[in-house]
């Protein structure tokens, strides 16, 4: 597999972001459906699914080295992005030995892992990474285990904790996130982290969301996937920075927001880990643009339909009001009101753009 | 090398490397990947469940003892139980070296709390085999143990040997359980220490008592059990059918079920993961499983088939 990555895109202004026309029918796109609605809609993380976004234990698109830089930067402004409670150290070595080894089986031409014993020796190619070290010696690696190679992965990762039958996130990194910390979440229960999400709590979804995790096995990882809106393709939407980035949302007019409107969804995978018991949990995001994806005509249709009659209180809670109008009268546009067919894999090919 | 540790739909290939008899009823098996490669890290606690060749193929659940690290094969400890349903007694008389079995990834219901300040480990007679792999994964992370292990006289040789490794001053073998006070060991844990206990049911309900009465929170309480013991024999009645099924003193429900090509889902096979929970719609059954609450055992509508069994001669399920 040949990736032609796009090393200089920016998520944060001057912004430089695009998805090439594979890169647009790879899309994840979230609704299978016409009409949304919160659920527990959990499935086995297999290799195979609708897009190819669903091909890899861990996805590497063509935004691998620009989002991994991204992520150096946000690190270096706020190295808090990256915090792990001291029980968790086993935790750490086991996401090592996960990503090194899904990577590297994944994606052979990009990523090797050599071991003997204890002693590995990790390559990563469009990374420019070799580094040798002693497998359970956190001082033989450049930085903490699990900063080390979450450093190297798209997508945000959390750590959750399991005692006393519930789950505690004990850990993480995150600095792509939809409005969320990890420094004001972490240790949190899982009802708690879930505090703010309207609607899914009175329907149940979260007790039994939990009950099913407390019983994810190892070896069977599953999968979701949720979704927002953005405004720009800004990977880091967090509290932290909200002076940076709330502002945009009075600039989507008319005219721009085909361009300006990104559809942010999040492929979330769940791990059991092998040694600490703990649960990985990533939130691998993916932007397109309205006026991308658009050019899958049954994802504009469904996208319209979807944000044309979606729930008052998930337009407030998402954030999405002072654009949410606008959104829908471009995508209106886009609507025949023809017939979808159910699922989210595209029915044809891409429209010209 | 092919390495599997993030996705494994599919069931494992292993071979026999190796079987040491360690006493005249404990043989010690070591299980590779028939194609030579790494196998998935063994989680502590674990166990590995073999499809073995009795009855055209039956599954049966062991402890893994070998650490997480290990990864060119899984050791086990099987006995050769006393009232065998035909796992232990294939194990000890026709598994060979160079055969091959069926195995699905080892999963763990019984693990080590992270945030013990102290793990204090009791096991009564092979109960030792999931506190072994706990000792090596202890060990590793530098933590804080006690262990107290209770054989037979005539198997102390073999227990010891199992023990050597992690030979210290926190580490006892009693053999028999007259020389054992509870009270006392539970009584001088600091607080934040956490109880692990693996053993036959007698074993596990005197300890459970015992750190009640000195005041541990059961939250702080751990148990494994070995899973069906057998029993008086019984009939299920499956109502959707309308079916009978014999149920035999040395099986059970859940094989039972099974055999008779009624497979309700199933997955520790232990009592512990809730997947194979089943509605009772006449009968009372007898609640053997660490999953159903008080409640939920007490009201007499659910039942474990994989460990739990019945109290009346027949036990209608909603199946």
């Amino acid at each position: 597999m040949t990736i032609a990555f796009k090393p200089n895109e920016s998520f944060r202004p001057p912004f430089a972001y695009s998805n090439s026309d594979a890169g647009i029918l790879r899309f994840p796109f979230p609704f299978p459906s016409d009409a949304y609605m919160y659920s527990v809609n959990l499935e086995p993380h297999v290799r195979g699914g609708p897009t190819e976004a669903f091909s890899a234990v861990f996805d590497v698109d063509e935004h691998y080295i620009a989002e991994c830089r991204e992520r150096d930067l946000v690190l270096g402004q706020d190295p808090k992005r990256c915090l792990v409670l001291p029980h968790m150290m086993s935790a750490q070595w086991d996401t090592v030995e996960l990503i090194m080894e899904s990577l590297a089986e994944d994606y052979p031409d990009l990523f090797s892992l050599e071991r003997d014993g204890d002693r590995w020796t990790w390559t990563n190619r469009p990374l420019q990474i070799r580094d040798a070290f002693v497998f359970g010696e956190a001082n033989s690696l450049p930085c903490p285990p699990f900063e080390y190679i979450t450093r190297q992965a798209q997508g945000d990762f959390t750590l959750q904790d399991q005692r006393g039958g519930d789950l505690f996130m004990d850990g993480g990194m995150v600095t792509t996130q939809a409005d969320w910390s990890l420094a004001f979440d972490l240790g949190m229960s899982f009802h708690e982290w879930h505090g703010p999400v309207p609607l899914a709590h009175e329907a149940g979804v979260f007790d039994r969301a939990l009950q099913y995790l407390l019983r994810l096995q190892y070896g069977k990882p599953v999968r979701r996937l949720n979704w927002t809106l953005t405004v720009n393709p800004r990977l880091d939407t967090s509290p932290e920075n909200y002076p940076n980035w709330g502002p945009d949302k009075t600039t989507v007019t008319p005219a721009n927001v085909g361009e300006k409107l990104h559809v942010r969804v999040e492929l979330q995978t769940l791990f059991r880990l092998p040694r600490s018991n703990a649960i990985l949990f990533g939130i691998r995001a993916y932007l397109a643009s309205f006026a991308e994806l658009v050019r899958v005509p049954k994802w504009g249709r469904r996208l319209h339909r979807v944000l044309r009659d979606l729930p008052p209180e998930l337009v407030a809670y998402k954030g999405l009001t002072r654009y949410h109008t606008t959104a829908v009268d471009y995508l209106a546009g886009f609507d025949d009101g023809a017939a979808t067919t159910f699922g989210i894999a595209p029915e044809s090919g891409l429209q010209e753009g | 090398m092919t390495m599997q540790a993030g996705l494994n739909p599919t069931p494992l290939k292993l071979r026999v490397r190796a079987i040491e008899t360690l006493a005249p009823r404990l043989k010690r098996l070591s299980l590779a990947s028939a194609d030579g490669t790494a196998l998935p890290p063994p989680p502590p606690g674990s166990h590995l469940t073999l499809t073995l060749p009795i009855d055209g193929g039956r599954t049966r659940s062991y402890s893994v003892v070998s650490p997480t690290h290990e990864r060119d094969a899984y050791s086990l400890i099987v006995r050769h139980a006393d009232r065998s349903r035909g796992g232990s007694a294939y194990i000890h008389h026709h598994l060979a070296v160079g055969d091959l079995i069926d195995s699905a990834v080892p999963t763990s219901q019984f693990s080590l709390h992270s945030l013990a300040r102290k793990h204090l480990l009791i096991g009564g007679g092979i109960g030792l085999t999931p506190l072994l792999s706990f000792l090596h994964a202890l060990q590793i992370r530098g933590r804080a143990l006690e262990l107290h292990q209770i054989c037979r006289a005539d198997e102390a040789d073999a227990f010891r040997g199992l023990l050597e490794p992690f030979a210290g001053p926190d580490i006892h073998l009693h053999t028999g359980r007259a020389g054992l006070d509870l009270q006392a060991i539970l009584s001088r844990q600091p607080l934040g220490a956490h109880l692990y206990v693996c053993g036959p049911e007698p074993l596990m309900t005197a300890v459970e008592a015992a750190a009640t009465s000195v005041g541990w929170p059961a939250s702080a309480q751990h148990q494994e059990s070995f899973g069906a013991s057998g029993g008086a024999p019984f009939i299920v009645r499956l109502a959707r059918s309308g079916r009978d099924v014999a149920v035999g003193e040395d099986e059970s429900l859940l094989e039972a079920l099974e055999a008779a090509g009624a497979n309700p889902p199933a997955l520790c096979r232990g009592g512990a993961c809730g997947e194979c929970v089943t509605v009772v719609i006449d009968g009372e059954p007898d609640h053997r499983d660490h999953f159903l609450s008080v409640d939920e055992k007490a009201s007499g509508r659910l039942v474990m088939p994989c460990v739990s069994r019945a109290k009346t001669a027949l036990l209608t399920l909603d199946l």
